[in-house]
């Protein structure tokens, strides 16, 4: 009795009282005040800085839309290379890389533990190559002299009279760096969609076989993607989050110019670096990033959209 | 009759307990093509060994005969000449990437916990908030990011390379979902016998949620490991840069095959191949922790990505 009472005493006026009554703020009060100083924040900047004329030392001074009406009209590496080149990247990387990410991971579900513990890691691991690393690993394939593997092999074969210059060409970069994205495009995104097609419940496939679904299609478009739409919806949005995030892949593949030689391999992302933190016009910069944003999210509503067909219709 | 057993056969063949021929089929191109992905990878390995007249050879082999250490010899060498050692960098790599990764699971499970388990106004809107911000691509928004950084005193400091990796709108995302997993009653069986909500979080809720957590864990250790923002934007003193960019800073025009040669004596060309040789020692240096960590930890990832779905 004399303990309880102690107890209550003690919880109503030490400090350890005013925290535990407000924990849900305490507790939530480091995460939420740093998602809010460096990824929530930084997007509202941005939107307000793309009003501006902002060279990063004077005060930056309003000038309404003219940033917009620029980037739109007389921009013309924007319009003729940093976004054409974005949306087919985007196009053939995200999609691709979706669509091959989804059926290496159906694949994997119909092999025993081991291999596909052991194949998954293997399928997984480009993804851990940061941009750091890409370039030290694919410049040993696709190094210009006769001695990068890429080049030998074709010599070799007969297949190429001299080295191709894979990384400088404005007419291989961006195969090169489609293919690299996809190489490294099994991500989480991969291991959702893994986990997810492992945990349909087997009754609804052995429900389906009597409802009669003959091929493997059927099985997948009936039963496999209904059931794992959510993973597979967190794996859209991983992919087309990583597609964007990979975009500065030119840059690190040509050796660190920017802009990328014949501005092959321009993307959104380096068209503000270069504009950002190379002519210090930020914004300018700051456009290209809401226009970026806004694109981001919408693919993101696209896809969204399409599931939530997927779900009404299963 | 025999096409129903085939039949049925096949649909229990989504994951196997054994191996049977049936499977020989998928193997047959996951094989061949998990091998082809490794490619670049084995030719780093490989690269990493090879002795300079090897690296020379043509046409180029990618079996290192006469494996040496000659390159992570150059890569500390190589270093030593700019007064900062590589292990520098590697040393700053390891402390700010210890730091984001603990600091990262307390922020992130706590946060997590309170937004599965309480009721407050706000709580769907600030978990909405989280979701969106998935997609929110750091690179998309790495100026204004600049200017916070700046704002708050942190340019040229060690700690821009640990707090703004801390909040990881995926990693809360996933915990989140996990935690909704572990039922109600044994949060109020807790709180019934008096346990505060502190309590409840390092009794209750962390040990139930390991596959979460070492989750996390190898996230926000890719994050750290593999960042070389902090370092390129928001630092200009060389000894607080990561092992990152410093691989950048190697492979990354000629740096390393200019002082490779001025250091062997030999031509720019000669140069460039002990360059390419130094960048792969780096390159496996950075990548073989991140391997590690995601081998040891696979089946935990794989257990909470179960729970990742997503309602649209």
């Amino acid at each position: 009795m004399k303990t309880a009472k102690r107890i209550i005493k003690g919880n109503k006026f030490s400090g350890r009282s005013f925290l535990e009554r407000h924990s849900v703020f305490f507790l939530q009060l480091p995460f939420l005040a740093l998602f809010f100083t460096f990824i929530l924040l930084p997007v509202v900047v941005a939107f307000f800085l793309s009003f501006t004329d902002f060279n990063s030392i004077q005060t930056p001074r309003f000038i309404g839309l003219d940033n917009y009406v620029n980037l739109f009209t007389k921009d013309t590496v924007f319009m003729r290379y940093a976004l054409p080149n974005t949306l087919s990247f985007a196009l053939v990387v995200g999609v691709m890389g979706y669509i091959l990410s989804f059926l290496m991971a159906w694949s994997l579900a119909q092999v025993t533990k081991g291999w596909r513990t052991v194949l998954a890691v293997i399928l997984y691991s480009p993804s851990l190559t940061g941009s750091a690393m890409m370039g030290a690993v694919w410049r040993v394939v696709f190094s210009e002299d006769k001695v990068g593997y890429l080049n030998a092999f074709l010599l070799k074969q007969g297949l190429i009279q001299s080295p191709v210059n894979w990384l400088t060409n404005p007419q291989t970069l961006m195969m090169v760096m489609v293919l690299v994205s996809l190489w490294s495009s099994m991500g989480i995104g991969f291991l959702a969609m893994l986990a997810g097609i492992l945990n349909v419940n087997r009754e609804l496939y052995e429900a389906a076989y009597i409802d009669g679904v003959i091929n493997r299609w059927q099985e997948i478009l009936y039963i496999t993607v209904p059931a794992a739409a959510p993973q597979m919806l967190f794996g859209a949005v991983m992919a087309v989050v990583g597609t964007f995030q990979s975009g500065s892949i030119g840059v690190v593949l040509s050796g660190g110019q920017n802009p990328t030689p014949g501005y092959a391999g321009q993307l959104l992302v380096t068209h503000i670096e270069d504009y950002g933190f190379l002519r210090y016009e930020m914004g300018y910069a700051a456009a290209v990033s809401v226009v970026l944003l806004l694109m981001i999210y919408g693919i993101s509503r696209l896809t969204n959209r399409l599931f939530a067909g997927e779900d009404t219709a299963s | 009759m025999s096409k129903r057993n085939k039949n049925k056969i096949r649909i229990i063949g989504m994951n196997p307990q054994r191996f049977d021929k049936g499977q020989l089929k998928f193997l047959g191109y996951l094989i061949p093509l998990a091998l082809v992905m490794m490619l670049p990878i084995v030719f780093i390995f490989f690269n990493a060994f090879k002795p300079t007249e090897e690296l020379f050879l043509y046409p180029p082999r990618f079996i290192t005969l006469r494996p040496t250490l000659q390159n992570f010899r150059n890569l500390v060498a190589t270093s030593a000449n700019k007064a900062i050692p590589a292990s520098r960098y590697l040393f700053n790599s390891l402390l700010s990437t210890l730091l984001v990764m603990a600091l990262t699971l307390l922020i992130t499970s706590s946060a997590a916990y309170v937004m599965s388990k309480k009721r407050y106004r706000l709580k769907n809107m600030l978990f909405e908030l989280n979701k969106i911000s998935l997609m929110f691509v750091p690179v998309a928004v790495a100026i204004p990011r600049y200017f916070i950084i700046t704002r708050l005193g942190l340019i040229d400091s060690f700690l821009s390379s640990v707090i703004p990796l801390l909040a990881m709108p995926v990693g809360l995302y996933l915990v989140k979902q996990f935690i909704d997993q572990i039922p109600e009653s044994m949060v109020e069986a807790a709180r019934i016998d008096g346990a505060g909500d502190y309590a409840i979080l390092r009794r209750i809720i962390m040990p139930n949620i390991t596959p979460a957590l070492a989750t996390v864990a190898v996230l926000s250790f890719q994050s750290a490991w593999n960042s070389t923002e902090a370092s390129v934007y928001y630092m200009h003193n060389e000894a607080i840069k990561n092992f990152a960019y410093y691989l950048t800073s190697l492979s990354a025009g000629g740096n390393a095959s200019d002082v490779t040669s001025a250091l062997t004596g030999g031509s720019a060309a000669s140069g460039a191949l002990a360059g390419m040789g130094i960048s792969a020692a780096g390159t496996l240096i950075m990548f073989v922790p991140n391997l590690v960590m995601f081998i040891f930890l696979q089946s935990k990832v794989m257990n909470t990505m179960a729970h990742s779905g997503m309602k649209s």
